[in-house]
């Protein structure tokens, strides 16, 4: 307290009101001295603990694994479409896995695994959550940085050593990983079962279990920042949504991903030191094996355990990225705040007791999987009220169409789509027919991939000024989000209709099958409908990078005209984020439109006599 | 080759005048005013949502009807049927939502698109409104949910007594079949007993096992109950059979089970596809190795007199490949050999 009073340049931010208190020594010694840091470049861009920086680091390592995530998909989009058909260029590319031109199953198998663990965990988990909350938290909150840089920094690293770990194993002789994202054992616990369940395997689950240290570290500095770094007059209830999605989603995190990891563990001891947790009584390749006693279940219930909340990990962000971005395009007050927080809450405590509907037909007890209907179903009331409580924020708004609004509404669409099939999914006994289909396909992409990629590029159009001072180029981002809005629909649209004939998901060929082998013209749809959407994502990472550098400079520091308190500070703000005092917030973010004032930022006071509305 | 050169050279051509052409329209605008820009880009992007509203409904609407001739609108057992309704059901509740908020998003979206001097409505909430959007959700959701449980139990619960049994073991990449004697009981079975021909690993010690035979095919009989013992040898697998809405995992050191009965008979089938060829699949739908996709079986349902025919032309597995061949002496020494090993296991379980 006294170190506070001799320094001039703190504002005196202790109230008495212990939930707004603040790092006050960091702060002083960020004021007093961050003029005469020296920066170097190792320490500005590499081992940076700038949670900008680090920010910035999530979301390259983001787009460079969602592009290599999203080629996987094109690759194997080609042996759908275009079955046995000899692509020479394919074996110039890769050699031994696609032999005369035409994909291997092998191969076929290792791309469709390693799609869906890069694009599930290292795109729209770190990339996701990684970027925004580390960009948006300090920045929100009104702090100068997370609860600890250093960590901080630590987290990205981590990612980056999974990232290499997961890279290198593209590179082995017998391939990724070929087993399934959800590396169910036996498949993925015994090394003579497939081809990339060896060592390929290994390495994925050493990359997994680095990538978990990344995102429990992330996430403990995440909801320490916003529970204890927010600054004068930000009450939780002030908190734009962006920050109540990323710190519901950091808890989330540290709670479920622990389970993972333990899950990991026990898979590489059983592939390497002869324990039985998931094996019991197996007979391959001609011999029976020792192990006995295990249960594949367990790891299904274990994976699971983090696999469904992981799916709200994906998703909360994208809801709070976009209640923010169509908020201050409508230019009104998201509808519903509170509903908006509490829906939130409600699907992350639904989250931790559903994990059991992607186990319907696993011999589940039917009482415990009739329980996990209900638990399930209820879900849907919270993420409609979402849904009722968007739409109701754009209507009587005046829309400014910027490509990140465009990305908000695309959102709205999608997750309504994807979300209502859900309702069929989530009821065991529909589950029956639809279980591993294509039909399951469709809704997890549009529900959660497809509508959480548009969540986080509404983000990514959104506050790239804040990042990099410039802004991104429009006309590129309206032909960005028109090709993969269109797009996205024509690719998993129609995968409704191969669901409900019963086709199986990941299947190399329908060819032995006479149920399943009259979709040809329409995988040949898709397949080019997916090359025309990754097109499409190359012309905005074209945008992205070169806006980076030459993008036209923004000169307003608010140019959304958005009323949360990044905004506050410079156009390139340093470590530290404001050069004088912290801001001080009298109000909640969502003031649009209110009183003839077209937009009123969070640290306006209250004029005598305004309304105030509970926050 | 060269073509793939050529096709590199043209795409990367095509990005960069994409890319041009976006940068040039970017600067036109930019002389024309950023205001004058954003209205213009607010006016199009508005028509552009009512339209992919109006095009994209009546795409959504023609695809449906075009891909109904694929679907098997109905389901050729009894709790299929039951799930058809069901899914009709679904739909009709999820469908009306789905088209009252599609319109409504694009529609507000074109129609509030930002005009010049217009304000938005200062309307944070409405708390009235909020609570009838949760209840009403609520209400449908716990429809949905009792019809769901009260079919669930009904397809997961016993099967009826006059059930027939069939056996089907799964593994890389194929099904096994088997079917209890005239004693009508499946005899037991032990995974170290497995070999090339005891697929499934028959406990010959069993009297029970040895009048059990073996298919190639699964039979079953028209309007009887059929119970499924699933079992896996290997990894996991699962049985769908897509035209009688049953799949249920086979999975190592378990039995599952699924009951069904089928309601038309394979030639009946035949004549209602207008395909000679028809068969009823079984499709493998749980990642199993890279054979995965090609691991089918066959279901033929017949009638009573058909499959009473086929089982007397179904010898005994022990009987016609065990019996007196060198197999019979190799699970003499399997016998042997698992005795010898639950001793020393019981005994290092007394010294201790």
């Amino acid at each position: 307290m006294s170190s506070e009073v001799s320094n001039p340049v703190v504002q005196p931010v202790f109230t008495g009101d212990s939930t707004h208190h603040q790092d006050s020594e960091g702060e002083i010694h960020e004021n007093g001295h961050h003029e005469h840091h020296k920066e170097y470049f190792f320490t500005k861009y590499v081992f940076s603990q700038d949670h900008k920086t680090i920010g910035k680091q999530f979301l390259i390592t983001g787009i460079f694994w969602a592009f290599v995530g999203g080629l996987l998909s094109v690759i194997f989009r080609f042996q759908l479409g275009f079955p046995n058909q000899a692509f020479p260029f394919l074996e110039t590319l890769f050699g031994k896995w696609a032999p005369g031109g035409i994909i291997s199953p092998e191969f076929y198998y290792m791309l469709v695994t390693m799609h869906g663990t890069i694009l599930v965990f290292f795109v729209l988990t770190a990339g996701l959550s990684g970027t925004f909350a580390n960009l948006l938290i300090p920045l929100q909150c009104g702090a100068r940085d997370m609860a600890s840089p250093f960590l901080n920094m630590l987290s990205y690293w981590f990612f980056f050593a999974a990232s290499c770990v997961m890279l290198t194993s593209f590179f082995l002789p017998e391939g990724a990983a070929d087993v399934g994202w959800t590396f169910y054992p036996p498949l993925s616990g015994v090394k003579e079962s497939a081809p990339g369940a060896g060592l390929g395997a290994d390495f994925w689950l050493i990359g997994m279990a680095l990538f978990i240290f990344s995102s429990l570290l992330g996430g403990l500095n995440y909801i320490t920042t916003v529970l204890n770094l927010r600054t004068k007059g930000m009450s939780m209830n002030r908190l734009p949504l962006t920050v109540w999605a990323l710190l519901i989603t950091a808890i989330l995190g540290l709670i479920s991903f622990p389970v993972l990891l333990g899950a990991a563990i026990l898979l590489l001891f059983d592939r390497n030191l002869g324990t039985s947790f998931y094996l019991d009584k197996i007979f391959i390749n001609g011999h029976p094996l020792d192990h006995a006693g295990g249960n594949a279940i367990l790891y299904q219930h274990l994976f699971w355990f983090l696999g469904h909340p992981e799916v709200y990990i994906i998703i909360l962000p994208a809801f709070g990225l976009v209640s923010e971005v169509l908020a201050n395009h409508a230019r009104k007050p998201i509808f519903g705040y509170r509903a908006m927080i509490l829906s939130m809450l409600a699907i992350a405590i639904l989250a931790f007791i559903v994990w059991a509907h992607h186990m319907f037909v696993t011999g589940l007890n039917p009482f415990v999987a009739s329980v996990f209907v209900l638990l399930t179903l209820l879900i849907a009331v919270p993420s409609a009220v979402k849904v009722f409580n968007w739409i109701a924020t754009i209507w009587q708004g005046n829309l400014r169409f910027t490509p990140a609004m465009l990305f908000c509404v695309g959102f709205v669409s999608l997750f309504i789509s994807g979300g209502l099939t859900g309702i069929f999914l989530g009821n065991s006994a529909l589950d029956i027919p639809l279980h591993d289909t294509y039909f399951v396909i469709a809704h997890f992409h549009i529900v959660m991939g497809v509508s959480a990629f548009f969540g986080m590029l509404a983000g990514v159009y959104q506050w790239f000024p804040k990042m990099f001072g410039r802004f991104m180029n429009n006309t590129l981002g309206y032909i960005h989000f028109w090709i993969t809005f269109v797009g996205a629909y024509m690719i998993f649209w129609p995968m409704h209709y191969m669901g409900l004939t019963g086709v199986p998901r990941r299947y190399y060929s329908f060819d032995a099958f006479q149920s399943f082998n009259m979709f040809g013209d329409l995988n040949k749809f898709i397949t080019i409908a997916a090359m025309l959407v990754f097109f499409a994502q190359l012309l905005f990472i074209l945008n992205f990078f070169y806006s980076m550098f030459k993008g036209r400079k923004v000169t307003d520091p608010n140019p959304w005209k958005s009323n949360s308190l990044e905004w506050t500070t410079k156009i390139n703000p340093g470590h530290g984020n404001w050069d004088g005092p912290l801001p001080t917030v009298y109000r909640w973010p969502y003031d649009y439109s209110k009183n003839g004032d077209e937009f009123i930022p969070q640290t306006v006071p209250y004029k005598p006599g305004e309304e105030k509305l509970h926050h | 080759m060269s073509t793939t050169l050529l096709v590199t050279i043209a795409f990367v051509l095509f990005v960069l005048v994409v890319f041009q052409l976006a940068r040039t329209t970017e600067y036109i605008s930019l002389l024309r005013g950023e205001e004058r820009a954003q209205e213009d880009a607010d006016k199009m992007n508005g028509l552009l949502f009512l339209l992919f509203l109006i095009i994209g409904g009546g795409a959504m609407v023609w695809s449906l009807f075009h891909y109904k001739q694929y679907m098997v609108l109905q389901a050729a057992t009894v709790h299929g049927q039951w799930l058809d309704s069901m899914f009709m059901v679904t739909l009709l509740f999820t469908g009306i939502v789905f088209v009252i908020t599609q319109i409504m998003l694009f529609y507000f979206a074109w129609k509030y698109k930002h005009t010049k001097g217009r304000k938005a409505l200062y309307y944070p909430e409405n708390n009235k409104l909020e609570m009838w959007w949760t209840v009403i959700p609520a209400i449908v959701l716990t429809t949905l949910v009792i019809i769901g449980i009260y079919r669930w139990f009904q397809i997961t619960g016993p099967e009826p007594k006059d059930s027939m049994v069939v056996e089907i073991t799964g593994q890389q990449f194929l099904w096994n079949y088997r079917y209890p004697g005239n004693d009508d009981k499946l005899g037991n079975y032990e995974f170290k007993y497995i070999t090339a021909v005891n697929k499934v690993g028959l406990d010959f010690n069993d009297p029970a096992a040895k009048d059990d035979y073996m298919a190639t095919e699964m039979h079953v009989v028209v309007n009887k109950p059929v119970l499924l013992r699933i079992r896996s040898k290997d990894v996991i697998h699962d049985v769908g059979i897509p035209y009688f809405r049953v799949k249920m995992d086979a999975v190592p050191g378990l039995v599952t089970r699924f009951w069904f009965i089928p309601t038309v008979t394979t030639e009946e089938m035949r004549k209602k596809t207008g395909n000679p060829d028809f068969n009823y699949e079984i499709a493998c739908d749980q990642l199993c190795g890279k054979g995965h996709y090609g691991m089918k079986g066959i279901v033929v349902v017949e009638t009573q007199a058909e499959f009473d025919a086929w089982k007397a032309k179904q010898p005994s597995f022990y009987e016609s490949s065990v019996k007196g061949t060198d197999e019979e002496k190799h699970f003499a020494e399997l016998t042997e050999q698992l005795k010898a090993e639950k001793e020393k296991e019981a005994s290092k379980g007394h010294h201790e």
